[in-house]
This record gives C-alpha cells, structure tokens and sequence, in this order.
C-alpha cells in the first residue's frame, strides 16, 4: 500500500508538468505583439524592447518555455504591470482568501451532498426524495451568481442579517466572528452547485451498494435497518463519492471566479478577471497555475483518502 | 425468474419493442422539459417576426420602469430599453453560442475518442494523456485563461468553452469504441475490405452515437451557464451585442434600485437550463440500457408480503420451520410474475433436509423468502405461510423478524467475496454477528469471535481476524460466512449453495465442517445445491425443484434409488462415476431426447 501512495504522490509531478505546458501554450496564443497587449498602444519602443527581452520573447518557443518554468521553479512569477508589484506576492495574499472560501464551501458541499444523497436513497420514491431530487435539480440548473445576488437582496438588502461583500467589515471587522459572517452568503452559493452533484452522485452509488451481496449478508445476520444503512452500505459508498468530491473542489475552486466577484471577495478568482480585463497577462498566468495546481493537490487528498478507506486499492 | 415461467405465465406476450420517443414522452419530467424547451426555442426563433420594440432602442425618460409597467411588461432596464425585448433576443444570442459549442466540442471530442479508442496503442496513450491534461483544471478555470488568451468577444467565449467540454465526450465516446472496436462486426468489416475511414464512419460512429448523445445531453446544460457566466464577467458578449449573461451582468449595477433589472434574466437561464438538465436526465435513462431495467430501486428491510395473500394452517406443528404452500414472485414493469409457487417444505430440529434443482428453478428465492431476504422491490411474497416453531414470519412485525435473523435462522450463502463486507475487517464481522443479538463487552465480542474462526478451522484466528475478506482464500472467507451464521446457535441454518463457488478439495471440507458442526450443535440444515452427489454425502431428505415448484420429496436413501420424476432421474444419471467414460454419455444422452421430457 506504501508503495501505492509513493506511485500516486510520483504522478503528480507529470501533471503539474503538463498543466504548467498547457499555461503556457494559452497564454502563448495571444495575437499580436504580446509586449503591446502588455504596455498598451502606446508603450515606448525602449519599454517594448525590455519586455520582449524580460520575457526572454525574443527567443524560440520551446526555450521560451524552459526560461519561464525555471525562473517559476525558484518562486519568480514575473512582475504584475497593472499592480507593479511581484505576482507571487499578490497571487499567495489572493490565493488564502480564495482558500477559506472554497475550503468552507467544500466542506459545506460534502456534508449536505452526502446527507441529502443518503436521504435520498433510503427514502427513495417518498416525499424528502422528491423534494431533495428537485432541490437538486434546481440548484444545479441555475447560474451561481444569479443566486448569490437573490440571497444578496434577500438576507443584505432586506432582512439585513448578513453582510453583502468582502470578507471583513470596513469599520470595528477583523476578527474571527466578522470573517464567519462575511463566508455565510459566498460560501453557500458556491457550494449549491457542488452538493448538488455530489447528492446525485450519493444517491446513485446508495442504491448501487444497497443492492450488493454483502447488504443482504448484513440483513441476514439481524442488524438493524439503520445500522444496515450507515456501517455497510454508506461505508462502501463513501469510496465512489469521495473522488466526486475531489472534481467537484474544480467546480468550486473555478466557480469563486464569480462568487467573488459577486460578493467583492478579495480572492483569486476576482483578481483573475480584473487582470483580464487589463490584460494583465503574467498575473493571469501565474494566478490560473496557482489554482491549477491546488485542484491538482486536492485531487490527490482525494485519491489518498479513498486509498485508506478502501483497503482493496493498492494490494 | 426462469424463462419458462415467463413463458408460461404470459404466453400471449409478443416481442414488441417500444420506441424511444414514447419512453420520452412517458417520462412526464422529461416531457415537460421537451415542451418548456421547445417553447423557448420557438420563441427565440420567432424573435424577428413578433411584435417587439427594438431590443436596442433606448429611452431614457422611460428607465428602469418596473415589472408589469403598461407596454413594458417585463419594465426597462438602466437605459429604458424594453426588458422583455432583450430577454428574448438575449436568449437566442445565449442559446445559439450554448448549442453551437455543443456542437463544436461534440464533434471534435468524438472525433478524438473515436479515433484514440479505434486506434489504440501508443496513439491512443498520447491522446488521452492530453484529455487527461485538460481536465486537471478546474473546469471555468481553463475557459477563463483561453479567453484571457483570445480576448474578451462572444465568439471566443464559444471556443473557450467548447475546449473545456471537449474531454468529457472524448473520454465517454473512446470507453465505447475501444470496447466496440474488438468486436467481431468490425474485424468483419475490415475483411471485407473496408478502409480505417469506412470502418470509423459506418460501423463505428452509429454505435457509439447514444453516447454522444447522452453527453450532448448532459453538457448543453452547463454550457449555456458557461456562455452566462463569461458574458457575466463581461468577458463574453460586448455591448451593444446583449446575452442573458451580459444583460445579468450589467443589471447589477442597479440590483438594489431595480433587481428585476438582473433577476428576469437569471430567470430565463434557469428555465433553459432546466429545462435541458431535465430533458438529459430522460434521455439518459432511455438510452442507458442499465438503467431502464429499474436496476436502481432500493430493496426494503425486507420482502414484501402481499395483503391479500393465502395463508394456510400449520400443518407440521413439529417440524421448526415449515414452509406452506409459498408463492414469491417479482414485479417488472408493473407486471407480476411468479418464480416460484407452491413451495411447501418442513424441516425437523436437528435434520437436513437437501433443495436440489438447475439454476433458474427458484431454489435461492425459496431460501432467501423464509427470512425475508428477496430484494423487494422488485420480490413480492404473493401466497402461503412460514412458520418458525409454529409462529408465521410473514405476519411478524418488522422488528420481531430482524431479530429472528441471524439467532433463529442463520444464512451462509454462495460467493463469499461479495457475500462479506469488502471493507470491514473479518474478526469485526464476526463480532458484529454475535452483537446483533447479545450485549456483550467489546473484549468478550472479540474472545467470542476469535474463538469462532478457530472452530470453524481457521488457522492463527487472533491474527486472521484483523484482515480484510480479499486477503484470505476462497476456502477461508467461506469458513467466516459459517462461523457469522454460528455465531448466535441458530436452530436452523440455511445454506444456499456454500460450496459451488469453491475448488474441489475444499468444497469437501467445508461439506465435512458443515456436517460436524450439525450433529455437535443440533441444528436444522436446509442444503440448498445443484449437486446429487452432496445432497446424497448429508442430507437426510432431499426436495427436488424445477421451474419455481417442488416436483418430488422423499429420504434421500429412498428418492436416490427409486426416483419417480422424470427430471430427478436425469439429475441423478448426471452424477457421474468413475470408469464410466462412454458408458456415462450413452445413459445420460438417452434421457434428454425430447421424446423423453416432461
């Protein structure tokens, strides 16, 4: 088994490899000069020629590649024009409120995914079945922003329980309690989507275990329903859910592009589209390979997990 | 059940095969789906010729007029443009970029699966790692920094977001051609002379076509939230070109003066949506084979009984289990069909009594009916009684049953390695055998159960206990699904086919335990096989079934030497001996002329 996790911890370097290949080519598509699309139309030629030097875009793809994943290796990300400050520094500083808002909404999305799932199953065809599969269906079919502007007018405009935006009050905030009620609204609207799925997905991995051999054995042997249901057949169906969650940490990670931008949460995903927009390219960069590769970790917790529940993989 | 019960039970039933569509449309979800989407798209295409202001006329003494205002229904938005106008010329601009990136990343998703799966090998390898590539990213991740590439536009977003749907159809579309491309009709097809191109596009896209479009289903529904949300983030459509996501968007500025301004047309994006997302579902259950046969239905605690049903007297109050005049049958499709009828069989404390027949003739629904273990739904206990020491199971409440099983009557069943709990370490099975039925300490548990494996002969027990069922030999798992039944001395223990799934050698130990363990405990055994030669090594009497009923009982000593049912005979002739060879054919063959059937 240790030599198992040795094998999938290895595998990870490939993938980061890849993605970092995949950035890079991306970003490699924009048209035109890209030291213009940096500086603008009306960048000197002295500025242009030092951001093609910089950037080493002088030189051939391939080696073009080798300078900027080596100077990426030893933590240098290149400079953000727009901000004028490293994108290292700005990319860490965004990326942890990025992290205690997709963390939470993780958290939160497994917990109501696999109860609502279980529900679901055990009572299938009754009434909190209907109702979840609908709740379910509704919360996947619908835009996440749109939802988090409603529960914005709902619970900020007129019941005025919670605040609307950032992630602590402007005036007397700072402290734990402030940042909780600032995550309540973001982090349920991100997480809608997430235990949607992750309630289908439980549900039909449920019904499948239920019908296993090894439940029938549980019942044979007297165990009550309930302890039929939670020891052995959810047991079992935690190991198919539990690579769902690791994708759906993608949904959620990729979705606080717009929940934060929404809520005005000063995370990753908002920065994001501000450096789109002013075509911020080295922070775009190093913003997407950052978050591309925390998908790429939190997909091999996954895997690591689901190797220590199931006692069959890897022997 | 068996196809002959099928056959005989409904034998006016023609093969007719009905159509997908009327699936569909029987499928009220997905129907409703169908027509909410068709109305969308009905009037998105009749946006030119209704009678609509101009979507991009703006009027300023007339802004952000409210829902329901006179001429305006849906009310204006910042500039005094008519909302309903925009909406519906907005949601042609969102459909047509959703649809069309359906399309766009359908297309060349299947063309790469079709031809990795097809191809194979090292082609095959390069391919997939690239799939594999795409989708480590978070999913709106990629579409973000291929638009962040491109520029902001419509057109961009619709490439971006096709790109970051291109694996799921590559992945599902190779899974299926791999697998079809071994196929005998395709090596035929190649014999026959046909090119790599040929073979592709005329034995290999048809079948693999409900793949393609079970995932044009499922995907079209993100995608148009993903046109949304880059237009949301203005990174799609640009003004004055308007989207649901962009109108969304730009209503915001407004949200708390006027949020009818960005909520109607997040409404209309949820209608799409849902509506896409609700017809998928349908067409998914349609065209996925597994799960139209309703094999997802959750078996209850225990089988159902029907109200209605016969329920005759005891008329063996000796015996410990007496099963009278049982009928169990499954419902499919709303229709009941029996599997077996008739079932009576009673079983003295300490005796073995053998249920001998094919596979198919209803010997395993028999057993698992009597503790009510035949998954229901679909398992219906129509007709009969069950009596365990003169008390009827069927008529037990639900609790009383439970606790019936495992201390009164115990089961060991067939394949040991789905029969245990994958997961669970064996000791704990054992011990959570014993404590389904007595409040012991959790030491005296595990002193109980090690010593448990110990006498059903598993070596180094305490060390044993610790592992996994997939650690141990087909033998041995075994051995723990008899020392589980042990566990609480049961009066009857029902053993459905124990050895069948084992090698020879330990098929007679564990025949020898089985035995042992009955004469030192006393309990009754009903030895469920299809196996004369065992039924004639243990059991007292046997029963002997076919086609879901009992056709002959009797001592085994008895039935063994003077059958008087066709089908007995031929099972016993099928018992073959040694130094036999031709002989042995020559008996046997004579039997199953059809002249000499039943």
């Amino acid at each position: 088994m240790s030599a198992y996790v040795a094998k999938r911890l290895l595998s990870v370097i490939p993938v980061l490899f890849g993605l970092s290949i995949i950035v890079f080519l991306v970003m490699s598509m924009i048209p035109g000069d890209p030291a213009t699309a940096i500086l603008g139309a009306y960048a000197t030629p002295e500025n242009v020629e030092r951001i093609n030097r910089d950037l080493g875009l002088d030189k051939p793809l391939v080696q073009q590649y080798f300078i900027w994943i080596g100077n990426v290796l030893q933590g240098d990300f290149g400079r953000s024009f727009a901000l004028n400050r490293p994108v290292l520094d700005e990319v860490t500083e965004r990326f942890q409120a990025t992290l205690i808002l997709a963390g939470v909404s993780l958290v939160l999305c497994s917990v109501v995914g696999l109860v609502a799932g279980v529900i679901s199953a055990v009572r299938q065809f009754g009434w909190a079945d209907k109702v979840i599969t609908f709740v379910v269906l509704a919360g996947i079919s619908m835009p996440s922003f749109w939802l988090g502007l409603i529960l914005i007018l709902l619970f900020a405009v007129k019941w005025r329980l919670l605040p609307a935006s950032g992630m602590y009050a402007i005036y007397g905030g700072g402290d734990f309690k402030d940042l909780l009620l600032h995550l309540v609204l973001p982090a349920l609207t991100l997480a809608v989507v997430a235990a949607g799925v992750i309630a289908r997905l439980t549900r039909a991995a449920m019904l499948e275990v239920l019908r296993q051999d090894f439940i029938r054995t549980a019942r044979a042997k007297g165990l009550s329903e309930r302890r039929v249901i939670y020891r052995h057949a959810f047991r079992a169906a935690l190991v198919s859910v539990i690579p769902i969650i690791g994708i759906q940490a993608g949904f959620v990670l990729g979705g606080a592009v717009y929940i934060e931008t929404v809520f005005q949460w000063p995370g990753i995903g908002a920065m994001l589209v501000n450096a789109i927009s002013t075509r911020d390219i080295l922070l775009v960069q190093g913003g997407v390979l950052v978050v591309a590769a925390s998908y790429v970790l939190f997909n091999l917790a996954a895997d690591l997990l689901q190797t220590m529940l199931d006692p069959r993989i890897g022997s | 059940m068996t196809d002959s019960v099928v056959a005989a039970s409904n034998p006016a039933r023609g093969p007719s095969r009905v159509s997908s569509w009327s699936l569909l449309f029987n499928n009220r979800l997905a129907a409703i789906g169908l027509l909410l989407l068709g109305a969308l798209v009905l009037v998105a295409l009749l946006a030119p010729v209704l009678p609509l202001p101009d979507p991009n006329a703006t009027a300023l003494a007339q802004r952000l007029q409210p829902l329901l205002s006179e001429g305006q229904l849906l009310g204006t938005d910042e500039l005094g443009r008519d909302i309903l106008s925009r909406l519906i010329w907005g949601s042609r601009v969102s459909m047509t970029v959703g649809f069309a990136a359906t399309l766009v990343a359908a297309a060349i998703g299947s063309a790469i699966g079709l031809l990795s799966g097809y191809a194979g090998g090292r082609m095959d390898n390069v391919m997939m790692r690239g799939i594999d590539m795409l989708m480590a990213f978070p999913y709106i991740l990629l579409a973000l920094a291929i638009v962040a590439a491109l520029g902001p536009g419509l057109m961009n977003a619709l490439y971006a977001i096709a790109v970051v749907n291109i694996p799921f159809f590559a992945r599902n579309v190779r899974g299926v051609t791999l697998a079809l491309s071994r196929a005998e009709f395709v090596d035929a097809a190649r014999l026959s002379g046909k090119g790599h191109l040929s073979v592709l596009c005329t034995e290999l896209l048809p079948n693999v076509l409900p793949v393609i479009v079970i995932t044009m289903s499922t995907t079209a529904g993100w995608m148009i939230l993903e046109t949304a949300g880059l237009s949301f983030l203005g990174l799609g459509a640009q003004p004055p070109q308007a989207d649901l996501g962009s109108m969304l968007g730009a209503g915001r500025a407004q949200l708390f003066t006027a949020p009818h301004v960005s909520v109607v047309p997040g409404v209309m994006i949820f209608l799409i949506v849902i509506s896409l997302n609700v017809l998928g579902d349908g067409i998914r259950d349609i065209l996925d084979p597994r799960l139209r046969s309703g094999a997802l239905l959750r078996p209850g605690p225990r089988t159902a009984v029907h109200p209605d049903r016969t329920s005759p007297k005891n008329g063996n109050t000796d015996a410990v289990l007496n099963v009278e005049a049982l009928e169990t049958g499954f419902i499919r499709n709303g229709r009941y069909t029996a599997a077996v009828q008739e079932i009576s069989l009673h079983l003295n404390p300490g005796e073995c009594l053998g249920l001998i027949g094919e596979s198919g003739s209803g010997k395993s629904v028999t057993a698992l009916s009597i503790m009510g273990l035949v998954n229901s739904p679909p398992g219906l206990i129509r007709n009969g009684a069950i009596y365990l020491d003169g008390e009827d199971v069927l008529a037990m409440p639900e609790i009383r049953l439970i606790s019936c099983r495992g201390s009164r009557v115990a089961y060991i069943f067939q394949d040991p390695l789905t029969t245990l709990h994958p997961m669970h370490p064996i000791g704990r099975q054992v011990e959570e055998a014993i404590a389904a039925h007595q409040r012991l300490d959790r030491q005296t548990l595990r002193k109980h159960s090690i010593m448990l494996l110990e006498r059903v002969g598993i070596p180094d027990a305490g060390e044993r206990a610790k592992h996994f069922p997939h650690q141990l030999s087909g033998g041995q798992r075994q051995r723990v699904g008899i020392a589980m039944a042990l566990a609480n001395d049961p009066d009857v223990i029902i053993a459905d086919e124990p050895t069948t799934a084992l090698d020879v050698t330990v098929q007679a130990q564990i025949l020898d335990l089985l035995r042992d363990l009955q004469k030192e405990r006393g309990m009754a055994l009903l030895f469920i096989t299809h196996d004369f030669g065992v039924v004639a090594e243990v059991c007292d009497r046997v029963a002997v079934m076919k086609d879901g009923v009992v056709v002959e009982t009797g001592e085994t000593q008895a039935l063994l030497s003077n059958p008087q049912h066709n089908y007995t005979k031929r099972l016993i002739a099928c018992v073959p001996e040694i130094g036999q060879g031709q002989d042995f054919l020559n008996r046997v063959s004579k039997l199953f002329r059809p002249e000499q059937s039943v």
